[in-house]
């Protein structure tokens, strides 16, 4: 037999069974003759048999939502309507809800605002509420704070009856927000807004507002601003508060 | 969702296959595959039309792991290797102990040789189309095979695993 000398890669080509047919024969009839060779060829086709084996189910796992989104959200049009949607429901609610369209906000009362009108917007949500779910609850607080540039914490509010649904991430006046969603027994949905606060804020005590239905205690707590909104009973609504407020101050 | 959009979407997938290998937790895989797609979309400009387009957003997410690699610092960013991910239970009690092995064994190897290795075993990619994918020559993909094959077999052979576990330790 007059051919080259099997060589590494050769014992690779064969393994990945990428070899030309005459290659392939040739290469089979040096391991014969090689038994240490040919052990360390089963050895390697056997990592890939147990690699694609391994990991074959991460193919049907369903994609995570905040990676088949984010394709979609791209869409110049998508994003227009949301822009609109966001824009319209906005004046919608404030010119409704209060009746205060004329006065001017000042910051310190429009973020607030801001994060009633994400309560209103996503709460009444059936099948998208949040981006990430409370099953990846740790995901979603690396992710946020990340975005937010501040470490968060979530609450845990199952002693009050409610638990964590997820969160998301929103825009707010300079940049990102974030909102965590929390629901009843009976799908009585509350969310906690938070954001990174402007330099010059200073920290307050509980302060509320009353926007039509929906209720929201906010306060300012070192760098994060937190506004937690419902339409339930303000009694209620200040029970959670505190509890929010001494489970992020133990 | 315009054609590239749809094209993207098809590889999400195997995009998160070959990241669950890569980082060995799926949240840091996950995190590896957003930051990809983002990546993609904002460079699409750079993908020529009829090129592969599953090789090329291997490119991608290779730049994008080697930069969070290279970029790990402490900060409000979140580190790639946190605490181990619990895995989906898909195998049986038996099985268990071997995919333990053989995730343990990926993570000894250096970053460099498990991407060719899960690129040419995992995703099938021929060796020029991993050299393409990571920007080196074909002889360096198949150096980085031999090595990462080499010892991954020697680690689960059990022939000097506590001489390398120690030594990664």
């Amino acid at each position: 037999m007059s051919q080259l000398p099997v060589t590494e890669s050769d014992l690779h080509g064969y393994v990945d069974g990428v070899l030309p047919e005459a290659r392939r024969a040739e290469v089979e009839a040096y391991l014969a003759g090689h038994p240490e060779e040919s052990e360390r060829v089963v050895a390697y086709r056997r990592q890939n048999e147990a690699l694609r084996a391994r990991y074959a189910p991460v193919l049907e796992e369903p994609v995570p939502q905040r990676l088949a989104a984010r394709v979609e959200r791209r869409q110049p049009v998508l994003r227009y309507a949301a822009i609109v949607a966001w824009v319209t429901l906005g004046g919608v609610a404030g010119w409704h809800l209060h009746g205060l369209q004329a006065e001017r906000r000042t910051e310190a009362t429009a973020w607030p605002h801001r994060a009633a009108i994400a309560h209103v917007v996503y709460s009444p949500e059936v099948r998208h509420p949040v981006e990430v779910g409370a099953d990846q609850e740790k995901h979603l607080v690396n992710w946020l704070s990340k975005r937010l540039g501040a470490p968060l914490r979530i609450p845990h509010l199952g002693d009050l009856g409610y638990a964590l649904v997820g969160g998301r991430l929103l825009p707010d006046e300079r940049g990102p927000a974030a909102q965590f969603m929390y629901q009843d027994a009976r799908g009585q949905r509350l969310t906690l807004y938070v954001r990174v606060n402007p330099e010059d804020s200073r920290e307050t005590a509980f302060r509320f507002a009353q926007e039509r239905n929906v209720g929201v205690f906010y306060w300012i707590d070192r760098k994060l601003g937190y506004a937690l909104s419902g339409e339930i009973g303000k009694d209620e609504l200040l029970r959670v508060a505190t509890a929010v407020y001494r489970q992020l101050n133990p | 969702m315009n054609e590239h959009e749809r094209l993207i979407e098809q590889h999400i997938p195997r995009l998160r296959r070959y990241a669950r290998a890569l980082t060995g937790e799926r949240e840091a895989a996950d995190d590896l595959v957003q930051d990809t797609l983002e990546r993609a979309w904002a460079k699409r400009h750079l993908w020529r039309r009829g090129s592969d387009l599953r090789a090329w957003l291997f490119t991608v997410m290779h730049n994008v792991f080697i930069n969070q690699v290279r970029g790990r610092r402490p900060g409000p960013h979140v580190a790639l290797d946190g605490e181990a991910m619990e895995l989906p239970e898909r195998a049986v009690q038996a099985d268990r102990l071997e995919i333990r092995d053989l995730e343990a064994a990926l993570k000894l190897l250096p970053g460099e040789q498990r991407e060719v290795l899960l690129l040419v075993a995992l995703e099938e990619l021929s060796y020029q189309e991993t050299a393409d994918a990571l920007g080196i020559p074909v002889g360096t993909v198949m150096s980085r095979l031999s090595r990462a094959r080499e010892r991954l077999r020697r680690v689960s052979s059990g022939q000097p695993e506590s001489a390398i576990l120690k030594v990664v330790k």
